[in-house]
């Protein structure tokens, strides 16, 4: 039925420019600008939300916005950012860096690749498309039962809340096994996986997490449509559910997606760094074998997120228990990141800023975490601004830091220009600023009892001084993304080309031209180690000369198809039916569906 | 790379500056001008929780001052000399590896052990309470049952100083949190379901509480009070609460008895039976009666309506869930549109009330001590 | 310029990408299903009204309480596992016809499988209406809602698989599954065996499982 995607049309037979060839591509690369444009676009919207947050809570009693219009403003900053902002970024690497970093010349099922995407897509379009209607999700990015029944949450919010996370789970899952068969299955000659750039051995620990998480929450998201939909009883406490199995099987899959968000962003830092210490990643197999760990025991660590609901003193002991275990790889990470800064020459360009700034946020959200595992202590710091800082110096502090890096470090090599140096550092020093002025009061409001969630706050607890510091200290990290913008949109209209290799990269991908041809390698890599590139360079006693443009006649890569497309659209429409309440929609969209992935496997190729 | 100077002593112009800030940071950080803080506990469930939480923040700086401290110091030694040689290509070293995995695995078994213990002994749940209350969360109030004082009031707890409370706990809608910071930690409450708090008041004095676990669109304002009094302070007030409880007698109270009980020094018996009259017969006219018990009405002795049992309104300091101070105006103000003040608030009036009414009702509800 | 042809790459672990790709889906699928069969573990013996599986209860019947009956008919469904288990076998046996070429050892096996899955999925059809008709509904109480969706879910990857195999089936039947292509059929038998040690654990689990 289905067949590899390797096809007979000669390379550059395949149109570049118009919107069809976008909507029709199937090349790793293009697929990961599409993922990395509309996330950031994305993640401008979360940030928009969060201001409009920050300004609410600037000062006690406001009525800026209404406690509905506030209760959906946090549910879709918090949605947007982890499934619409930090993960598909970090897809944007995945795909557009993994196939170059292990010498390949696209992944293994590129047409699914780019069903991905546009699931994703679709996804965030149904979850936004709410606001328009006044009925966005309005019961939080972790929608506890039972709030979430319809009894309690009558109107359509919570409905546009359960497809559009159904939606984003089938492009993450097709993503994962994507990934997980390309990292495995597709490595050049010679690249061992202990040979694999720590970025790749990364994303492989992420895609497994993301391939073993992500169904238990399409279970959890299963049962409360149904409860909603049908009137099925797994959160109905009248007829016996129990609103804590949401809880058990949500955060089954939320400890994991926490890992999901952080581990691609430690294989960045632990690719930046060499390069710009100009030594390698101290103790490889380290870092391997922690992010292993990391990622097996994040599977063991959940009920952390519950240590206030009364589980009884054994649960709680056990999750405290492994919960301080997890910390100690966590920690062997950071200690071989200034290993290898240690002894190095240390060259302060953008990506090294980020990187270095990663580490020092990083520690504090660590180390605030640890607090959090001991649940006595946790009793006074869960539901609380304690909580809101630590999460955001990991996943602001820890994964946009880094892939802010990663930009700046790989936008050379995508775009084929370089980034303007003086507006990094810029860029670098307002987020830094604004970053820090924003979520370490949170630390001290949180310990002084302001809890979360609330839309404000009375004058007579004396949060006010802390709160307007840090919708101050928003505005400051609003700022640093116009500065980013600015950037790009300069270095756009720039002409001055990047050269292959400006940085002297240690992995394959500063080998070949910037940016890429369509065929990535003119011919496919043979190594014999790690850091192959300053193998080469070291034999070469020098930089290489800068690679050429070649015709890539002879190498077959996989035709356009707009079939991904069509599927994606079928399983946003089957999955929509549910919002609307009309079965005729599921029905349709099930149809576009089978028709789109019949066309799809019978589709001519070789 | 530019070769700099080491920049301390330029930054050493900024000294005053950063120093400025530094006080101004710590003033802001002191916890006695918080009302809810966790840093100040004033019951021994919450000693217990500090004692573990100090030992956690202590050995969290110390790793901070340390690790942040290497940091910096790798980032100023090793920048980049222009001209300098490539560095020694170091891999790794297992002894270091080995070392940075014992250390913390030891920092976090010193971290471990109070943990456990403290879990355990938070958790046993106490053999012979002084006091029993049994606590029910509500979209967006609290509300408070004393089973052996057979007494029902809502959003403010009375407890006898220094004398252990045991809370039984659950919720009639959602899920919610019950947490007053400076005698206790937080539970969640469930339904079909009893969590259990408890804690001993060192201190007389008010404290305040709050709903910490999402719940609609009024979490925010799901405030409660916890007033820790002296022994006579307590039975006073609860042979006050008792008057036209529903779990005494059905809340079944002549109305000479109400009289006698409402009535103040300088008040007259007819001036107060007038207030009662027009003032009961708002209350059911405008449809308060619906939601509300309230003594003297045929509603007194419910429980589980959907709003709070007024009964005793006149004695608490705040209404709708800690949101306003009781003052007459505060009070026409919510009976004039709880909406208002409290967007989405289940008080949904069956009709608006007229002014008159509200002017009847503020002085009956207030009179209600 | 290197040889198109040369270039067909070997894969690193000399697995077809598919095969490996419908072992990674498998693998996430086993979360799914152990999700739903842990769930209806939680909720067993947690109804508050019957109809029950195994045992006799109070419920809702015609608009009235009535005593109802254990509700599982446990020869139906034992025999409904047989033939989903041969078919397990069957599809193999077609495998090995497609691998050797043997066009009548295919079709026929193929054929085999297909009509087995069919016969379960009539099976759970009449096993499902017979239920509602006894009272027990998809809301009726816990019991109804895991067991309805755990074994419907199931039942949804059998019809799946039947439409797959159908599917390789039609492809076989006009002559263009050479040995060269068995992988299309393996493929599909790898799903189609994986839906059947599913369905080894719900069996006992769910029906015997007291």
């Amino acid at each position: 039925m289905a067949t590899t995607a390797l096809d007979h049309a000669p390379a550059h037979a395949h149109e570049q420019s118009g919107l069809w060839s976008w909507i029709t591509t199937v090349d790793h690369k293009r697929i990961g600008i599409l993922y990395g444009a509309t996330a950031f676009l994305f993640f401008l919207l979360g940030g928009i939300e969060a201001l409009i947050i920050r300004l609410q809570l600037g000062a006690p009693d406001q009525k800026l916005v209404s406690p509905e219009t506030y209760n959906q403003l946090f549910t879709m900053h918090g949605t947007t950012m982890i499934f619409l902002g930090v993960m598909p970024l970090s897809a944007m690497f995945f795909n557009f860096m993994i196939p170059l970093l292990i010498g390949a010349r696209d992944v293994a099922f590129p047409r699914l690749n780019a069903m991905s995407y546009w699931v994703f897509l679709f996804g965030g379009l149904i979850l936004n498309l709410s606001w328009l209607f006044g009925a966005a999700p309005n019961a939080g990015w972790f929608g506890y039962a039972n709030l979430t029944e319809k009894q309690f949450s009558p109107g359509h919010n919570v409905d546009v809340w359960v497809v559009g996370l159904q939606v984003l789970g089938v492009a993450s899952l097709a993503a994962a096994v994507n990934f997980t068969v390309t990292i495995i299955n597709m490595r050049c000659k010679g690249m061992r996986m202990m040979r694999m750039p720590m970025f790749v051995w990364m994303s492989f620990f992420t895609q497994i997490l993301l391939l073993l998480a992500f169904p238990v929450i399409t279970v959890a998201l299963i049962f409360l449509m149904f409860d909603r939909a049908f009137g099925t009883n797994f959160y109905y406490p009248p007829n016996g559910g129990d609103p804590i199995l949401w809880q058990h099987l949500f955060w089954i899959f939320g400890h994991p997606e926490v890992y999901i968000l952080i581990l691609p962003a430690f294989g960045i830092i632990s690719e930046v760094l060499p390069v710009f210490s100009r030594k390698p990643l101290f103790g490889y197999a380290a870092m391997v074998f922690s992010g292993a760990f990391i990622a097996f025991l994040g599977f063991g660590v959940w009920s952390h997120h519950m240590f206030s609901t009364g589980m009884g003193p054994f649960a709680d002991a056990f999750f405290s228990l492994t919960t301080m275990l997890i910390a100690v790889p966590t920690g062997v990470k950071i200690f071989n990141w200034i290993g290898t800064i240690w002894g190095g020459q240390l060259q302060f360009r953008t990506p090294m800023l980020f990187a270095i700034g990663f580490i020092a946020m990083f520690i504090i959200g660590g180390l605030s975490g640890v607090m959090h595992s001991s649940p006595p202590a946790d009793l006074q710091q869960t539901d609380t601004y304690f909580v809101v800082a630590h999460f955001h110096y990991v996943l602001f502090g820890g994964s946009i830091f880094a892939l802010t890096a990663g930009a700046y470090y790989w936008f050379p090599k995508m775009f084929g220009k370089l980034l303007d140096e003086g507006l990094g550092k810029l860029h670098f020093w307002l987020m830094l600023i604004g970053f820090n002025l924003t979520f370490a009061p949170m630390h001290i409001l949180g310990l002084n009892g302001m809890p979360r969630r609330v839309y404000t706050y009375p004058a007579d607890l004396n949060f006010g001084f802390w709160n307007l510091i840090e919708t101050v200290g928003a505005f400051v990290l609003g700022l640093s993304q116009l500065v980013f913008l600015y950037n790009i949109w300069r270095t756009a209209r720039r002409s001055e080309a990047a050269p292959a290799d400006p940085w002297n990269g240690a992995t394959l991908e500063w080998s070949i031209p910037s940016p890429p041809q369509e065929f990535n390698f003119p011919e496919l890599p043979v190594v014999d180690g790690r850091d192959a590139l300053w193998e080469q360079k070291r034999k070469a006693g020098g930089p290489l000369p800068e690679p050429k443009h070649v015709s890539g006649a002879g190498i077959h890569m996989p035709n356009p198809s707009y079939w991904p497309v069509v599927a994606a659209l079928g399983v946003a429409v089957t999955l929509s039916g549910f919002i609307v309440g009309f079965p005729y929609v599921n029905i349709a969209g099930a149809a576009v569906l089978f028709l789109g992935v019949f066309k799809w496997a019978f589709e001519p190729a070789g | 790379m530019s070769h700099r100077p080491f920049p301390g002593r330029r930054a050493l112009r900024w000294a005053p500056v950063a120093l400025s800030v530094i006080a101004l940071v710590l003033a802001g950080c002191s916890p006695d001008q918080y009302p809810q803080t966790t840093l100040r506990p004033k019951g021994d469930f919450a000693h217990l929780v500090d004692h573990v939480f100090r030992t956690t923040f202590v050995l969290a700086t110390v790793v901070f001052v340390l690790v942040e401290g290497a940091l910096l110091y790798a980032m100023f030694r090793f920048r980049a000399r222009p001209g300098a040689p490539e560095p020694e290509q170091t891999h790794g070293n297992t002894t270091l590896e080995i070392i940075w995995t014992i250390i913390p695995a030891a920092i976090l078994a010193v971290i471990a052990v109070p943990t456990v213990k403290t879990i355990f002994k938070t958790s046993e749940k106490p053999a012979r309470p002084d006091l029993q209350i049994e606590v029910i969360g509500h979209q967006w109030w609290w509300e408070f049952r004393y089973p052996d004082q057979k007494i029902v009031t809502a959003n403010e707890l009375h407890v006898p100083v220094g004398k252990t409370v045991s809370l039984e706990m659950t919720t009639g809608d959602v899920l919610h949190s019950f947490w007053i910071p400076q005698f206790a930690a937080k539970r969640d409450v469930f339904p079909n379901r009893y969590n259990n708090i408890w804690f001993k008041a060192e201190t007389t004095g008010y404290f305040s509480g709050q709903c910490a676990e999402f719940c609609g669109v009024e979490h925010g304002r799901m405030a409660f009070r916890v007033i820790s009094e002296t022994d006579e302070q307590f039975e006073k007030w609860v042979g006050n609460e008792a008057i036209g409880s529903p779990l005494n007698n059905s809340g079944a109270v002549t109305d000479s008895e109400l009289v006698a009980h409402l009535r103040v020094e300088g008040d007259t018996n007819a001036r107060l039976d007038s207030l009662m009259i027009k003032g009961r017969a708002a209350f059911m006219a405008g449809g308060c009666i619906g939601c509300h018990a309230m003594v003297g009405t045929p509603m007194a002795g419910m429980t589980a309506l959907i709003g709070p049992n007024l009964s005793h309104l006149g004695s608490r300091t705040s209404i709708a869930a800690g949101t306003l101070t009781l003052t007459p105006e505060n009070l026409a103000r919510w009976l004039r549109n709880p909406n208002e003040v409290k967007e989405g608030v289940l008080m949904k009036l069956p009709r608006p009330l007229t002014e008159d009414e509200i002017a009847v009702l503020v002085p009956y509800l207030l009179a209600h001590k | 310029m290197s040889d198109a042809h040369a270039e067909h790459l070997e894969s690193s672990t000399g697995l077809d990408n598919r095969k490996m790709a419908i072992w990674t889906f498998i693998g996430s699928e086993c979360l799914f299903f152990a999700s739903l069969i842990s769930t209806y573990l939680v909720y067993k013996g947690k109804s508050k009204i019957g109809p029950l599986p195994h045992e006799t209860s109070q419920c809702m019947l015609h608009g009235q309480m009535q005593q109802c009956d254990h509700i599982f008919e446990i020869p139906l469904v034992t025999a409904g596992t047989a033939v989903l288990l041969f078919s397990s076998f069957f599809v193999v046996l077609a495998l090995y016809g497609a691998q050797r070429g043997n066009r009548r050892m295919l079709i026929g096996w193929l054929s085999a499988t297909v009509l087995c899955g069919l016969f379960f999925v009539g099976m759970q059809a009449y096993e499902f209406t017979h239920f509602v008709h006894k009272g027990l509904g998809f809301t009726t109480n816990l019991f109804g809602s895991t067991f309805f969706t755990l074994t419907g879910f199931h039942g949804g990857h059998v019809t799946m698989g039947v439409i797959w195999l159908s599917t390789v089936l039609v492809l076989a039947i006009r002559g263009k599954l050479p040995p060269e292509k068995a992988l299309n059929l393996e493929l599909a038998a790898l799903y189609w065996h994986f839906v059947d040690v599913v369905w080894i654990v719900i069996f006992p689990v769910v029906y015997l499982m007291k």
